[in-house]
């Protein structure tokens, strides 16, 4: 469990890493960033990149930046930035809520936002909370810069749009109403572990009813993605048992389940039934 | 939270004494096999398929690579055993002609580092041509299956058979016949540290020495000797800091031979650590077990008669030295338990397959013949209509000694006394309330109980009734008194984490009136420490423990005849105790340190009345003795999702005289660990080719801190008449009742849905599959109507 040979490069500036990232991603160059996916992988040889990028030291991608509209997170700030409201408006709480069940403690004082979106694993948080949210990915490249939507972002299970000489420079998440609510709920066999569905929701109410609800579902399928029926199961519907039930049922339905040797489809979609409901469920509390 | 035995009196037996064993463990101190260099470093190259023959190995030019073509003369494992129809299945060091396992080490690379080593392993080509594999040991059983072995036809390693006389007549005078299919799947011993070897050949005396992580030193050496073919004098064996073993370390590992003789074939150092796929996929599997198990009851709920038929999926080879009749041949002896039963019939059987090896892992088949056992048990509870406790008390054995169906003779036990204990504890009338007030807001508790029966501590004539090639049994320890009065215990046993060191020392202590501070138990190292059996199957306390009293009590007699010459006193007037002999009743006394400086200086003051120096040993081969305990879990199961939440978790346990209650706590808490892996979470999978799909720890996954609930302790202690220090073995207890207990709880859980599981481990795609067959409608519906 010794990775292979490889060349780790150490740029210091944003031009310089997009300069060594465009030299070395034809000969399977990375970015390294927290290395909590990809150190592993790497031991296990199911990757072999021959240079490595690494970003740590790259000045001032450690931002969290907010302009009352939008909150950028750049590169370098790690999971463990999200132990606290990182911005006084519910988005910092649901950040916070939803960070606590990324693995465990060490891994999410070094694992990056950004890398978590870069390496797209089907049941990750973040990934599931940036479609939820319809957020932005900003890609950085020699080539220029681009801006990604969510929708178009994730195309499969750890396949993403962003092309190989590109940086993950920065997520932009758009901040939520101030009296917006949201829910969220995983399954895991373990605590830490991966989820094997997870659910986030967020909505608001107008006249008594949901307005505006965003169901998003992750780990259930290749790609984290909202649910528009689930959704349309919510909106003009009064927040409760009724409604809850009735997206839930929606999204286990509609989705198209990743199966596994103990995970048959039936059973993920119980799952995404429950996470779902018991999402929607916490959104009241 | 934990009641601890209290200790008894002033003495140290009895004391939670804390273990002499962590100061260096703790502070990163301890001194593990992969600490050492090496000159060279080996990978291996192991096998991706589960069948087919080796067309070709094409090594990279210039690479160092050994394949089996190399090993001229090497013997292959081949482990035996004189009953059972057993068949001889041979083990070749590196795969020959043909693979059988996925995993299985084709050929070994050898460079100057590991990470080197592992980039040549990387370009070694192997050209297997593809069989068909046989993984399930059903399929392997059916006709025209692919054969693993010539020499074992149909795939039967084994087979063992029982019947008592008078079976089919009590059979047939049954008020009800209870039947249960268990299923238990198979399971990673999954040691904190996996297999490690260094070996590093001496110019001067020609010897190698094996540096491994290993639970049974002496019996690598003898066993590597032979398979070798050298001296065992040429081979030294030291176990180390051993990070846990579980069973998984007791047998040999055809990597361990490899290093050795490259260690000589290279004249220089050669190590190899495994890394933790190859463990999960290579090392010893264990636990893959069919059991289908069928009681006759009499019309008052009392037990008759068992039936059982037992299927053991061995894996591709048997292992060294217990052979893979250790679990179907345990299952076999032990499957009556602890009830009363004298009627019974058996078969088991080994099944060869193209999997990993089975091997020995803490409990072997008990937990699992527990689970089934334990299951049946409350599942004739409910076809009788009483409950789960009743049940027990009708059948628990309550007088002894008691002779079991199979002959084993059980000592003096408190079946019926730990129940009782466990459900009073537990407050089994204040959960009912709880769980039905629960089901009533849709939440659904279970609570389950677990009786068994742990044989421990036994010596040769137990492993002689298997008809083992190989006999282990008996402990000898050698206890010498210094010049300067410190003391040292050299023994046979080789603890790997269960702090024999401490509680060794607490035996001689009492016994020769010193403290525990001066006294070192010597272990680990065949060139320093008596030919032994290591440490396996709760053993090391009752037999080294009791080879340690037999060698201090010499020692004790020997003191006390000396302070008898030198104080001039009678023997029965000395008192020995605080490091120091004294004439009872009065104030002429002599140290410990000093009597012991003149056994060796003084020698001529004991006119040739007593030998010089202050060496004894002492040997025990007990016939063995059965630990007992009540396990009882309470869980919530989540019905949506099917997962399992331990709420509590209580034992009852009666393991004899207990030495160290904190160490004793510290096994069972330990156990019921693996326990909780083996009822909910861990299980390797293989896919119909037969690769594992399971190999990582976030797939194979042992339960974590988190998933530990909290655990009530309460110990009674039965002095045991089998074991001169009357302590009983307990190293196994926590992991043979916790699958049992969970599970039964779980059942309970899901009673109001009529849904049941009888196989382990109780994921919750079992339990939602079983709530599936159980409902007609869509859960959500049977939720609503709220059973
Ligand atoms: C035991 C364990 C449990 C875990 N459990 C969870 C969990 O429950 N939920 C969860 O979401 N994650 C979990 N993780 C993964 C963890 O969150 C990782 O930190 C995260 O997935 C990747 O972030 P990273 O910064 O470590 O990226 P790295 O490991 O450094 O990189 C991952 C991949 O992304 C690429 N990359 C990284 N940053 C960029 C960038 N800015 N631009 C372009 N490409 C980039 C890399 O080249 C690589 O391919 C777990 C990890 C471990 C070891």
């Amino acid at each position: 469990m010794k990775p292979a040979p490889f060349i780790r490069h150490v740029p210091k500036t944003l031009d310089e890493a997009l300069k060594i990232l465009a030299q070395v991603a034809p000969e399977d160059g990375r970015v390294l960033a927290g290395g909590q996916s990809l150190v592993p992988i790497m031991a296990f040889r199911l990757a072999k990149p021959a240079h490595l990028v690494d970003i740590n030291e790259v000045e001032n991608l450690d931002k969290i930046g907010n302009d009352g509209k939008i909150l950028r997170i750049g590169a370098r700030v790690r999971h463990g930035a999200f132990h606290t409201s990182v911005v006084d408006n519910p988005l910092g709480a649901l950040l916070t809520f939803v960070a606590r069940h990324i693995a465990h403690y060490p891994i999410r004082m070094r694992g990056t936002f950004c890398g978590s979106l870069a390496h797209a694993d089907p049941a990750s948080e973040w990934c599931l909370t940036a479609a939820t949210l319809d957020a932005t990915m900003v890609a950085k490249s020699t080539r220029g810069e681009r801006a990604i939507k969510a929708v178009d972002y994730f195309e499969g299970i750890m396949s993403t749009a962003l092309a190989e000489d590109e940086l993950l420079a920065e997520v932009h998440l758009p901040l939520l109403a101030a009296e917006a609510k949201f829910g969220f709920n995983e399954f895991s066999r373990r605590a830490g572990d991966f989820a094997m569905s997870a659910s986030l929701v967020t909505y608001t109410i107008k006249n008594g009813k949901i307005a505006g609800a965003h169901v998003g579902v992750g780990g259930a399928e290749p790609s984290p993605r909202r649910i528009a029926e689930a959704e349309a199961a919510l909106n003009g519907q009064a927040p409760g048992d009724e409604a809850f039930r009735a997206a839930a049922e929606a999204a286990a339905s509609v989705i198209e389940p990743l199966e596994d040797h103990q995970t048959t489809g039936e059973y993920r979609r119980d799952l995404v039934r429950a996470v779902v409901r018991r999402a929607l469920e916490n959104s009241q509390q | 939270m934990t009641a601890h035995t209290k200790g008894t009196g002033l003495k140290w037996v009895g004391r939670a004494m804390r273990r002499v064993e962590d100061p260096a463990l703790v502070q990163g101190q301890g001194k593990f096999t992969a600490d050492l260099p090496a000159a060279h470093w080996v990978r291996f190259v192991r096998s991706p398929n589960a069948a087919g023959r080796i067309i070709g190995i094409n090594k990279p030019d210039g690479a160092l690579v050994i394949t089996a073509a190399d090993l001229t003369g090497v013997k292959k494992i081949t482990p035996m055993l004189h009953k059972f129809a057993y068949r001889a299945v041979a083990q070749p060091i590196l795969a020959e002609n043909v693979v059988r396992y996925v995993g299985e080490a084709v050929a070994a690379v050898v460079a100057a580092s590991e990470e080197e080593a592992e980039d040549i392993a990387d370009l070694v080509e192997l050209d297997i041509e593809q069989t068909a594999p046989v993984i399930d040991s059903r399929d392997a059983l059916a006709d025209g299956a692919p054969q693993i072995h010539a020499i074992a036809p149909g795939n039967v390693i084994l087979e063992g058979k029982h019947k008592t006389p008078g079976f089919d007549e009590v059979w047939a005078s049954a008020a009800k016949i209870i039947t249960l299919d268990a299923r238990s799947n198979r399971q990673n011993a999954t040691p904190m540290e996996a297999r490690a070897g260094h070996a590093v050949f001496d110019a001067v005396s020609g010897r190698v020495t094996l540096t491994c992580t290993t639970q049974m030193p002496h019996l690598m050496r003898t066993a590597i000797a032979d398979v070798l073919g050298m001296r065992e004098s040429d081979l030294r064996v030291i176990a180390p800091d051993v990070g846990g073993g579980f069973g998984q370390k007791m047998s040999l590992c055809a990597e361990y031979v490899v290093l050795v003789w490259l260690a000589r074939k290279l004249k220089s150092s050669v190590a190899w650590t495994e890394d933790r796929r190859e463990n999960l996929i290579a090392s010893f599997h264990s636990r893959d077990q069919y059991i289908k198990l069928e009681a006759a009851f009499d019309k008052d709920a009392k037990l008759l008669a068992l039936h059982a038929d037992v299927i053991s999926n061995v894996g591709a080879y048997s292992c060294f030295p217990t052979t893979s009749g250790v679990e179907p041949l345990m299952a076999m002896a032990e499957m009556p338990g602890p009830y009363d039963v004298q009627q019974y019939q058996c078969r088991a059987r080994g099944v060869l397959t193209n999997t990993c090896t089975m091997a020995a892992y803490r409990g072997v088949s008990r937990p699992i013949i527990t689970f089934t056992l334990e299951r049946l048990m409350d599942k004739a509870a409910n076809a009788f209509g009483i409950d789960a406790i009743d049940i027990r008390r009708r059948n628990l054995i309550d007088t002894f000694p008691y002779t079991s169906a199979m002959g084993l003779v059980y000592d003096e036990a408190t079946y019926q006394q730990t129940l009782e204990m466990a459900v009073k504890a537990i407050d089994v009338p204040a959960f009912r309330a709880r769980q039905t007030a629960a089901r009533a807001q849709g939440r659904y508790l279970g609570l389950g109980i677990a009786t068994f029966s742990e044989r421990t501590g036994y010596g040769s004539p137990a492993f002689a009734a298997r008809g083992m090639e190989i006999t282990p049994g008996w402990e000898t320890v050698i206890l010498t008194v210094d010049p300067s009065g410190f003391v040292e215990a050299r023994i046979g046993s080789s603890p790997h984490g269960q702090g024999l060191r401490t509680t060794l020392a607490q035996i001689i202590a009492d016994e020769i009136g010193v403290t525990p501070d001066i006294i070192k138990i010597i272990h680990g190292d065949t060139d320093t420490s008596p030919y032994g059996w290591g440490t396996f199957a709760s053993r090391s306390l009752v037999i080294s423990g009791g080879a340690t009293l037999i060698a201090a009590q010499k020692v004790r007699a020997k003191l006390i005849k000396i302070a008898s010459h030198l104080l001039e006193a009678s023997p029965d007037d000395i008192v020995l105790a605080d490091g120091a002999a004294t004439v009872a009743g009065t104030d002429r006394s002599i140290t410990i340190g000093k009597m012991a400086r003149e056994a060796y200086t003084q020698t001529h003051k004991f006119k040739g009345e007593i030998e010089p120096g202050m060496t004894e040993s002492g040997t025990y081969d007990p016939p063995g003795t059965f630990s007992n305990a009540c396990h009882v879990a309470i869980v919530e199961v989540d019905i949506e999702t099917g997962q399992t939440k331990i709420e509590k978790f209580l034992v009852a346990e009666d393991a004899g005289k207990i030495i160290n209650p904190m160490i004793a706590d510290g096994q069972v808490i330990g156990g019921i660990a693996q326990g909780i892996g083996n009822a909910l979470l861990e299980e390797i999978i293989y896919d119909e080719h037969g690769v594992p799909t399971t190999a990582t720890l976030a797939d194979y996954m042992p339960p974590t801190a988190r998933e530990m609930p909290p655990i009530e302790l309460h110990h009674i202690e039965t002095m045991s008449t089998q074991s001169i220090t009357k302590a009983k073995g307990l190293g196994e207890g926590g992991c043979i009742g916790a699958p049992a207990a969970i599970v039964n709880a779980i059942n309970d859980a899901l009673s109001p849905f009529g849904a049941a599981l009888d196989e382990i481990p109780a994921t919750p795609q079992r339990v939602r599959a079983a709530l599936r067959t159980a409902l007609s409608s869509p859960l959500w519906e049977g939720e609503k109507s709220n059973p």
